[in-house]
């Protein structure tokens, strides 16, 4: 075998067209998990260091203050065909990045967003992003250790979503469980793109 | 640099990135449109000393098609850092990257039934 990465009898070309789609949600609540339950590769993490011009400028020297962060992407990739490969991009869990999320969501597919019943508020502002950007979403509430407090009717109205985005129960560490969502995604997003080119073009 | 009268506000003060040392300061990548899932590939070899050491080591990572992204992380290096990197060697002819699709161009209904078939045989 001349490369050991190449295994796969359909190794994409470079005429492959590449696709994304996000997992986004608060800290923690399991989106490299979720990436890792379909991808065929473990989650790879790829970062971007900023450097923020602090605020403040000490007025004794002089010398501005910066800080530097690193934000911190994992991903995951399913080869559909040749043709086709999905790369599956967990978001940066802290609200502030919003830039990288800008980069993420141009030409994304879709997006799930992972919900915590313990604290929902952790996703607001994910769902608040996709509303505002028109990149359609579901919703996935974890069911951590098994466990299912709520309904997800309930999930669904707390959230205040629209009545067509799907709410479903999910478990972010189960590839059966990953691979439903996605599918509810996809079917999501072809029904969006169909109402919107039945859409009336104006008066 | 001439007393108090001097400030950067906003968008002077240049791109959120540090000034990177491997790319000479550069922080946008140069004539390419490289997207985190844009995929490259190296065209051809090189030959000892014709490249410094971060091209080479992008260079070895791309002998089949893959994406910026995996790039990066493989190299262990910013995602900005190897897009400047990239974007040089594509203009040495070193590597060439999928042109003609651009991620903000919307997947089509065939593209979509696609995936969602390639999803339900995972």
């Amino acid at each position: 075998m001349e490369f050991a990465s190449s295994d796969r009898p359909e190794s994409p070309g470079i005429e492959a067209m590449a696709l994304k789609i996000l997992i986004a949600g608060g800290f923690g609540v399991g989106k490299t998990t979720m990436v890792g339950s379909v991808s065929e590769i473990e989650p790879l993490r790829t970062e971007e260091q900023l450097t923020e011009r602090g605020a403040a400028v000490d007025d004794v020297t002089g010398v501005e203050q910066k800080t530097t962060t690193t934000v911190a992407l994992d991903f995951g990739r399913i080869t559909i065909s040749r043709e086709l490969i999905l790369y599956l991009f967990g978001t940066p869990g802290q609200d502030r990045f919003w830039f990288m999320w800008d980069e993420l969501a141009q030409g994304a597919l879709g997006a799930i967003v992972i919900a915590d019943t313990r604290r929902l508020p952790s996703c607001f502002a994910a769902i608040d992003f996709f509303e505002q950007r028109q990149v359609p979403f579901v919703v996935g509430v974890n069911c951590f250790d098994g466990s299912q407090d709520y309904e997800a009717d309930e999930v669904r109205a707390a959230l205040d979503v629209d009545q067509f985005v799907p709410v479903r129960l999910c478990d972010a560490r189960k590839r059966q469980s990953t691979k439903e969502l996605l599918t509810t995604l996809l079917e999501h997003i072809m029904a969006v793109n169909v109402h919107a080119s039945k859409a009336p073009a104006g008066p | 640099m001439s007393g108090g009268d001097y400030a950067w506000f906003d968008e002077d003060a240049g791109p959120l990135a540090r000034p990177y040392t491997l790319t000479r300061g550069r922080t946008r990548a140069a004539r390419h449109e490289l997207d985190m899932i844009t995929l490259v590939v190296a065209l051809r070899l090189h030959h000892a000393g014709e490249l410094d050491h971060a091209h080479e080591r992008i260079l070895g990572r791309c002998q089949n098609p893959i994406s910026v992204a995996e790039v990066a992380a493989g190299a262990d290096l910013p995602l900005g850092v190897v897009k400047v990197l990239i974007s040089d060697l594509i203009d040495r002819h070193y590597m060439i990257f999928r042109s003609g699709w651009a991620p903000t161009t919307a997947a089509s209904p065939d593209t979509l039934q696609k995936v969602l078939d390639g999803i339900r045989k995972l």
